[in-house]
């Protein structure tokens, strides 16, 4: 199988093309060895970091801002955002506090403070 | 409880005749299909003051515009609406746009209007520098003037209000049917009042509501005008109002200061399938720019910070139509009132409740009136000391929310609080100026839907634009 | 009236880096006024990561890198006016400003103008048709979904492929909506490579470039749009219109730097950047008066943001101290060839190293800048790809500064 990926490790942003053969990745198109890394881990296992909000139950009208504190498998987002809409937290509420466990391998930390 | 008189429409000539009712020992009743006041042609128009040298004499226009003048700037006073008699040139730009010039005169002296005159284009370029070369005689109106619309005619109710007359807002009168006592007038949802006496202010849609009546003679050709509005930069660009002699190319586009201290440019003419067609197009966008640089050349369309489109109300005799119903004793008809209207809205007013009482409405003098209402801009006019006093007694003044225009919390509160009350982001931006300027709301927007929520108790989906389904927001995050 | 030595308007990221960087270099006697009820500006509503990269050395989101900056401030007692909303900067630096206690007039030895900036407008000015409610800038709807909890719309169309616009196409995607396309007006993405992979790839959204909104439809809520492919010459081509259902357009058509108190204050302004000319200390024509940050021309990255603002802050901290250094000695800068804008507009030429900022006028391969006084060469730099979203930095050594001798002029070549 082949996929294009542009490059996002540098403003160059580099046309690049991986072909995929059972666990082999070739990667042509890239400048760099950091371009090649970055098509090698898009094709096998792509991460992403989920940035998103949860509402703070005792204040009016305010959320905090949260984020996954490591990145987590691209296809699951729709799942981390799902588990975060079921939940609230209590202000007061500081950055790097944890809001939720557990949450494909990591955690959910809060990203703001919440007097 | 069965009113005595019921207003059917709020824009500015339902408003003044709402306010000139309440004068009077009378529960009047003014009811509005928009969710606030000024919403038809009252909300987008050229917002003149005009010099009564354009009606043809004999006629109603003719009557009102003479008669009106002083009214307006009189209310004006009274109701604290910005305004300005800033006076109005009619270009011409040929020998034979000359000669209508001369007519335009000779028809005011008709009009019994005094004090305008011919001047030559250098004179007039020598009034206004930033005129056209072009430009080869004017007509000089000392008497004409700036008002901003939709503020007197908001003013104009709410003062109204604050004399006893109800508001009823998304209330579309679907019928009109004759009661025991009078008129009983009701919605499609189901909403009614009755009243003995009906006055037909309902502007685009006056030939629809005669018609619910039986006077189905009647005829609104809406027809579209659309305007571009420049940033406060450019509002020193004419300080007169630039007028154009009517010409082929149609009765010519004027270029403005508002009172507001922007300028304005426009309006085209176009007819449009109903009174609510407000859509901007790009054959507009382009004539008013080309016939705009034909009277002013230096006017910079980079700094447009809106555009706007109005429809007026016009009718087919080319006459404002103020009479009584043919079939239905008691109602009262102002059709077809499009230009010059809002300069007339007064002597207007006045003209119906004659009107209302040859129809046998008695008219007993309140002790109590008071045609005043308070200056609802006085903060921004005050001093840095003056200022300083006011916030330490309202604090709420202290915060801006409105960066460009410099509105406070307070002044959107108290706009949400008085008659009328705002209710929706249209209806605070119209009483305040916030999100009007440069931004366009970008910033206050948010700031301003939590005001209105807290304000009025409704949570924040139910905020709307400009009432019915114009949500702001759809749904809340996390439920 | 009271006096500070150095008041800073406003407490976004350039407001706070000058506030401490100022206070560092030993003048002590700093304020921050700012119109928001915390620090951090337009940074608390950009919740996503991709801030601090350079600055910082790690990754964090827009509160995180506020956050940085606030407990610097915080540790030094720098005194913040918070909710207070500076109406007016006079030429001899009389600071008036309001907030719920009063009217505050402060008399400073030198002001840092850090006001940030906010987005055009006028993308929906030209757009024929109705005025329903559902048309945001989107950084206005990103504060009602960030900051406030309120989704603007279900289904949405932005127009303009600026970053804001495509974060906003992945927030809104995350928090459910149907993002139907971005459209934009010029034959390139005005937004960082990284954003287009991320936040419309990941989601599957289209990206139609030389696309424009021709008409909105609707007449209390938005209802849908007409989209058209435009020629050359930004114009619709016929015959390419097609209408596309949504309840929300997002408009993310450029920011402008927030000037006006600079204007009423009579600094001189660059037309190219809509922010004040300054020197390389960030010294506005008005002595004592600075700027930094997007105020002064809109970055790409806050982590330049910061840099810029800590220049501003020893550069007004010097002129306390210092009194009125010398203006004399001064070298015009230029856009040549290629060549957008040149940040600073001028600078002397006996202070050290000085950076030069810009950027280049259209998106270009490999390229050469060439930076020249006279018929000297000062620096010459290299890069694999220059585009208009991506702002250039380029340093000139003092030696070969301190005897140049007319117009510094940037150029590119093509290579």
């Amino acid at each position: 199988m082949e996929r294009k990926i542009t490059c996002i490790i540098c403003p160059r942003g580099c046309p690049m093309t991986a072909v995929i053969e059972g666990d082999s990745v070739k990667v042509s198109g890239h400048s760099c060895p950091k371009g090649e890394e970055y098509a090698i881990n898009e094709c096998t296992n792509p991460v992403r970091t989920v940035t998103a909000t949860v509402r703070v139950d005792n204040r009016r009208d305010v959320m905090v801002s949260v984020k996954t504190e490591n990145p987590v498998p691209k296809g699951s987002m729709a799942d981390v955002m799902a588990q975060l809409r079921k939940i609230t937290v209590q202000a007061p509420i500081h950055i790097g506090d944890v809001v939720l466990e557990d949450v494909f391998g990591t955690k959910i930390v809060a990203t703001k403070e919440i007097l | 409880m069965i009113y005595d008189v019921i207003i059917v429409g709020a824009g500015v000539i339902g408003a003044m005749a709402a306010r000139e009712l309440s004068k009077y020992q009378l529960k009047v009743c003014l009811l509005e299909k928009e969710n606030d006041v000024a919403c038809g042609a009252s909300k987008a128009n050229s917002g003149i003051i005009h010099g009564g040298y354009d009606p043809e004499p004999g006629t109603l226009k003719a009557k009102m515009n003479t008669e009106g003048i002083e009214l307006l700037y009189e209310a004006a006073k009274e109701l604290h609406v910005p305004h300005k008699n800033n006076g109005s040139l009619v270009l011409a730009f040929s020998e034979k746009e000359d000669e209508t010039v001369r007519a335009l005169y000779e028809r005011s002296l008709i009009n019994g209007i005094a004090g305008l005159s011919v001047i030559s284009g250098d004179r007039a370029r020598e009034l206004e520098p930033n005129l056209s070369d072009k430009v080869t005689s004017a007509l000089l109106v000392p008497n004409a003037g700036i008002i901003c619309p939709y503020a007197l005619t908001i003013a104009a109710v709410g003062n109204a209000m604050d004399n006893g007359v109800e508001l009823k807002r998304n209330f579309a009168v679907a019928a009109i049917e004759k009661a025991a006592q009078g008129y009983t007038v009701s919605s499609a949802d189901g909403q009614s009042v009755t009243g003995k006496f009906v006055l037909n202010c309902a502007g685009g849609y006056s030939d629809k509501v005669a018609a619910m009546v039986g006077d189905d003679g009647y005829t609104i050709v809406p027809r579209a005008g659309e305007y571009l509005l420049l940033d406060k930069t450019e509002g020193s660009r004419v300080s007169y109002t630039i007028f154009q002699v009517p010409s082929e190319e149609g009765k010519g586009i004027l270029v403005s200061p508002t009172a507001d201290g922007n300028l304005l440019t426009g309006p085209t003419a176009a007819k449009v399938a109903t009174p609510d067609s407000r859509e901007i197009t790009a054959e507009g966008i382009e004539q008013v720019q080309r016939l705009a640089a034909k009277s002013v050349p230096s006017v910079n369309f980079r700094q447009v910070i809106t555009s706007f489109t109005g429809v007026r109300s016009s009718g087919t005799t080319g006459d404002f139509i103020m009479e009584p119903s043919k079939k239905a004793p008691g109602v009262v008809h102002l059709v077809a009132i499009e230009s010059p209207g809002l300069t007339c809205c007064v002597a207007i007013a006045r003209y119906a409740v004659e009107l209302l009482q040859g129809q046998g409405l008695s008219l007993e003098a309140k002790a109590a009136w008071d045609g005043t209402r308070e200056d609802t801009h006085a903060f921004r006019d005050m001093s840095d000391e003056e200022k300083d006093a006011f916030i330490q007694k309202n604090p709420d003044y202290g915060r801006i929310v409105c960066r460009c225009e410099q509105i406070s919390e307070g002044e959107i509160r108290d706009a949400i609080r008085r008659n009328p009350q705002a209710r929706d982001m249209d209806g605070v931006k119209r009483r305040t100026r916030s999100g009007m300027g440069r931004c366009q709301g970008g910033f206050c927007g948010p700031y301003v839907m939590r005001l209105i929520a807290e304000e009025l108790g409704i949570p924040m989906e139910q905020v709307t634009k400009n009432g019915g389904d114009s949500r702001m927001v759809t749904e809340r995050i996390g439920e | 009236m009271k006096k500070h030595a150095i008041v800073i308007v406003g407490g976004g990221p350039a407001g706070m880096a000058a506030a401490v960087a100022a206070y560092d270099r030993g003048v002590t006697d700093v304020v921050i006024l700012d119109r928001e009820p915390r620090l951090g500006g337009i940074l608390q509503q950009c919740i996503h990561n991709g801030f601090g990269l350079h600055k910082l050395g790690r990754e964090l989101t827009g509160p995180e890198y506020a956050d940085v900056y606030a407990q610097q401030v915080a540790e030094r007692n720098i005194p913040v006016f918070y909710e207070t909303m500076v109406t007016s900067v006079s030429p001899d630096r009389v600071v008036t400003a309001r907030n719920r206690e009063g009217i505050l007039k402060i008399q400073a030895e030198a002001v840092i103008l850090a006001m940030g900036c906010r987005e055009r407008s006028r993308g929906a000015l030209n757009i024929c048709g109705t005025r329903p409610a559902g048309i945001y800038s989107a950084g206005t709807a990103q504060k009602l979904i960030n900051c406030d909890g309120y989704m603007v719309g279900k289904r949405v169309v932005i127009l303009g492929s600026g970053d804001i616009g495509l974060i906003m196409a992945r927030r809104m995607s995350l928090e459910g909506a149907k993002v139907e396309a971005v459209c934009e007006l010029m034959s390139y993405s005005g937004g960082l490579t990284r954003n287009i992979v991320q936040c419309l790839e990941d989601f599957g959204i289209p990206l139609y470039l030389s696309t424009t909104v021709v008409q909105i439809h609707g007449q209390k809520r938005l209802e849908g749009v007409t989209v058209a492919q435009v020629d050359e010459n930004r114009r619709p081509i016929e015959g390419t219109s097609r209408f596309i259902p949504c309840d929300t357009l997002l408009l993310s058509v450029g920011l402008i730097p927030e000037n006006e108190l600079t204007q009423v204050c009579g600094i001189p302004m660059d037309p190219v950047t809509g922010g004040a000319m300054v020197d390389e200390r960030c010294m506005t024509k008005v002595s004592g008066i600075f700027a930094c940050g997007n105020v002064l021309h809109v970055h790409d990255l806050v982590d330049y943001v910061s840099d810029e603002a800590e220049r501003a802050g020893k550069g007004a901290a010097d002129f306390v101290r210092e009194g009125k250094a010398s203006e004399g000695a001064y070298l015009q800068t230029k856009a040549g060839k290629g060549v957008r804008y040149v940040v600073p507009q001028q600078l002397r030429k006996d202070t050290g190293d000085v950076d030069l900022f810009m950027r280049v006028t259209q998106p270009f391969g490999k390229v050469k800048f060439t930076v020249t006084a006279g018929d000297k060469v000062l620096a010459v730099a290299k890069r694999l790809k220059a585009a208009p979203g991506e702002m250039e930095r380029i340093t000139l050594k003092q030696a070969l500064l301190q005897d140049a001798e007319g117009t510094v002029t940037v150029e590119l070549e093509e290579l």
